[in-house]
């Protein structure tokens, strides 16, 4: 069969990997995964990050060969992971500061690269990640990672993007937005929750670095993630992934929804999946059954004050053209092709 | 050999001796020289294999340091003022993960008011970061603590920040003996980390601790400097032996035997006070003075040693605790807890101002006749002070005070016209 077999995730949990043969089956599915992040830890029932660190480390640990050091940044993922005197992490892992995560990693970059030189090998055979969540990558971590960036280290950036602080009580960070209820954006005032106008879209500043490679991907399409995994791993040099980890506690969300609304953030433009090399995009994933925004944002708390008695139409009129403008502007729509 | 060559140049061409791993540069004077050459030296491939990084500032240069150094690479960076300060949560992250990173701090005041000239502020601010730190009284000394640094830190699993005074030595010509490769190779072994990152042996770094265990771990990292305060003047006494001179350890006195009157310093103004005192004892004042090499971890016993013949002590220093006085004096105040002696400290030199011969031998005659206030301000311009207090009282708004000051002593009305 020449067609490469495609699977859509139709709200129901198939995942699908019965109907391949073994060697196709997805990292997750496999009983050899490495299991980079063990299970123990201390993440909330239902959390988009815990889900996302797992299938991003377990695909780097398989593409690496299990040759993997991981940097960590402050943040809920740090914590919830290694509870004094515990680890969930199966990995050579070293969490360091809030705002640093990317230096570190091209700190460990550089010790191996000189390491294998001493070896006599030309490049390192074991390789970096470094990650953090949205506060520690948009806002306080962004210079370290900027740098990185530019002198093209030889370090992958994940970032989990849950939209806010989460680990110190749902605050606003630079990647939460328009309207989001947060701790310091309150859903009061004639403009309730955070402002139009501001925030930063990281993916496309990681590109305007021109780096090898950037992936956006969310948590609801495993073999998505995975394959972008492996992909920024067959790479050498700065790249970076972002993927939108859904946060039941923040997003005021039913825990059993964290898959299904990474799905609708995908479907509604909202969040669009796209990969890009050396500034240029290359692949989008398209919107295969395009849904209005309300449907994403009406299951969520943080967005409640939009669907009150009198509801909020000119402000769900304003994250639709958001919305139709990722559409417009990555041709999420557009068949392939075309 | 001997060389006469700029103290960056020196410290530089110690530190590619010590075979770094990874070395970490962001520019800030009067730490340049520093870092420049030791690029060069990376460039040309005379120091290989390293990594040199041009960082995006000096919370990345000590963040790059402390991924590269739990990779298992020997780490160094370089920074002062307001670099030192722009890292502070690196800096204390590093030492309380212990890993063994070399830092020069090219000792320069910290603004405001933005002044690039040396003093101790910067160091001083991180005196309880964790980190051990050395003072250099002069080039040589520079070049041969970072030496011994590297050994100190590897050991000890603990970072050493190695204090030059900014300009003052760092860009100072004086003659040094570098040593050989070889030398350095038989006294510094290659670095073994007590912990490393390693996929062979996965270990997780940095975890959160709770008050569980915290105070623990705090309670080590003390344990360990208290180790240093042996080790210290034992690696001096080994480098000693190995390069024929004596640099490092923890104090170093003149003419303590019949002092009754001691100076107490850091850096490289010990040589203008040797010099000072050297005069005024041929005036038959009986003075001494004692340096020291290591203000953290401070050597109590060697400090109490040292003065406990004296009938007072001077602490002259090159920093400042706004609302208290003199930061090493406190220390040494400490030492000298129960012995009957008159204590004063001196600020001096703060933002570069020149510690004259004449100023200090003054000082000393008043501190010789007990007429030394508790606190004092060496060549402080009370006039100028004054006026400040007066234009103060007077209006509300009175505008910035480095700009009135400067207006008054005319700098700024000369750069206008």
């Amino acid at each position: 069969m020449t067609q490469p077999l495609k699977f859509y995730q139709t709200g129901t949990f198939t995942v699908g990997n019965r109907l391949l043969a073994p060697e196709l089956r997805s990292v997750q599915a496999s009983a050899e995964r490495s299991n980079a992040l063990n299970s123990g830890h201390r993440a909330c029932q239902g959390c988009g990050e815990a889900l996302g660190a797992r299938y991003v480390v377990d695909a780097a640990m398989r593409a690496t060969r299990g040759q993997l050091i991981a940097a960590n940044a402050t943040g809920c993922l740090e914590v919830f992971s290694t509870p004094y005197p515990e680890t969930s992490w199966q990995l050579p892992w070293i969490h360091s500061l809030f705002g640093n995560a990317a230096a570190v990693g091209t700190g460990i970059a550089a010790a191996l690269k000189v390491q294998a030189r001493k070896a006599g090998r030309a490049a390192p055979e074991v390789r970096v990640i470094a990650q953090g969540g949205d506060g520690g990558t948009t806002d306080i971590g962004f210079g370290c990672l900027s740098g990185m960036f530019e002198r093209n280290d030889d370090v992958l950036y994940v970032c989990y993007d849950n939209e806010a602080y989460m680990n110190t009580g749902v605050q606003r960070s630079s990647a939460t937005p328009p309207a989001a209820r947060t701790a310091t954006t309150m859903a009061v005032g004639e403009a309730p929750g955070a402002a139009f106008g501001q925030g930063k879209n990281l993916p496309l500043i990681a590109m305007a670095h021109e780096i090898p490679y950037v992936a956006t991907a969310t948590v609801a399409d495993l073999r998505d993630l995975e394959a972008k995994v492996e992909r920024a791993m067959a790479l050498r040099g700065a790249r970076y992934l972002h993927v939108l980890v859904p946060c039941p506690l923040g997003w005021g969300a039913a825990s059993h929804d964290t898959i299904r609304l990474a799905r609708l953030a995908r479907e509604t433009g909202l969040f669009p999946e796209f990969e890009a090399e050396h500034g240029q995009v290359t692949a989008v994933t398209r919107i295969r059954r395009r849904l209005p925004v309300e449907d994403y944002l009406r299951p969520q708390k943080r967005f409640a004050h939009l669907f009150g008695p009198d509801g909020d139409p000119d402000t769900l009129a304003r994250i639709q053209a958001r919305a139709d403008r990722n559409i417009a502007r990555f041709g999420l729509l557009e068949a392939p092709g075309s | 050999m001997l060389r006469q060559i700029e103290g960056s140049r020196a410290v530089a061409e110690a530190v590619a001796l010590s075979r770094p791993e990874v070395i970490c540069a962001y520019p800030i004077s009067p730490q340049t020289h520093i870092v420049e050459g030791l690029g060069e030296l990376v460039k040309t491939g005379a120091l290989s294999p390293c990594e040199f990084v041009n960082v995006e500032s000096e919370f990345a240069a000590m963040s790059v340091a402390i991924g590269a150094s739990a990779a298992g690479a020997r780490a160094y960076t370089a920074t002062a003022s307001q670099g030192l300060l722009f890292m502070a949560e690196a800096v204390y992250n590093a030492s309380g993960l212990g890993l063994p990173i070399v830092m020069t701090v090219a000792n320069r005041a910290i603004g405001a008011p933005i002044n690039i000239w040396n003093d101790h502020s910067d160091s001083m601010s991180q005196r309880d970061c964790g980190w051990i730190q050395l003072f250099a009284a002069h080039n040589q000394e520079a070049l041969d603590l970072h030496i011994q640094a590297f050994k100190l830190a590897e050991e000890l699993s603990m970072p050493v920040m190695v204090c030059m005074d900014g300009f003052i030595l760092t860009h100072a010509y004086e003659r040094v003996d570098m040593p050989t490769q070889e030398q350095v190779d038989a006294f510094l072994p290659p670095y073994v980390p007590r912990q490393v990152l390693d996929p062979a042996e996965p270990v997780s770094i940095g975890a959160m601790v709770g008050p569980e265990a915290f105070m623990e771990v705090r309670y080590l990292a003390h344990a360990r400097q208290t180790l240093a305060l042996e080790r210290i003047p034992q690696i001096a006494a080994e480098f000693a032996e190995r390069f024929g001179r004596h640099t490092g350890g923890l104090v170093r006195g003149y003419h303590l035997d019949d002092a009754e009157t001691v100076v107490v310093a850091l850096g490289s103004v010990i040589g203008t006070l040797r010099d000072t005192v050297e005069a005024l004892r041929q005036d038959g004042l009986k003075l001494g003075v004692l340096g020291i090499q290591s203000f953290r971890p401070f050597p109590l016993a060697a400090v109490r040693d040292a003065l406990q013949g004296a009938r007072r002590v001077v602490v002259l220093e090159k920093s400042f605790s706004v609302g208290l006085g003199g930061v090493v004096s406190t220390d040494v105040r400490l030492a000298l807890s129960g012995l009957p002696l008159h204590g004063y400290t001196v600020v001096a030199g703060l933002g570069g101002r020149a510690i004259t011969q004449a100023s200090l031998a003054q000082m000393l005659r008043e501190a010789v006749a007990d007429r030394l206030p508790p606190l004092s301000f060496l060549d402080l311009d009370q006039r100028m002070v004054e006026r400040q207090l007066a234009r103060e009282a007077a209006h509300r708004r009175s505008g910035p005070v480095a700009e009135n000051l400067l207006r008054d002593v005319g700098t700024m009305a000369s750069r206008v016209r």
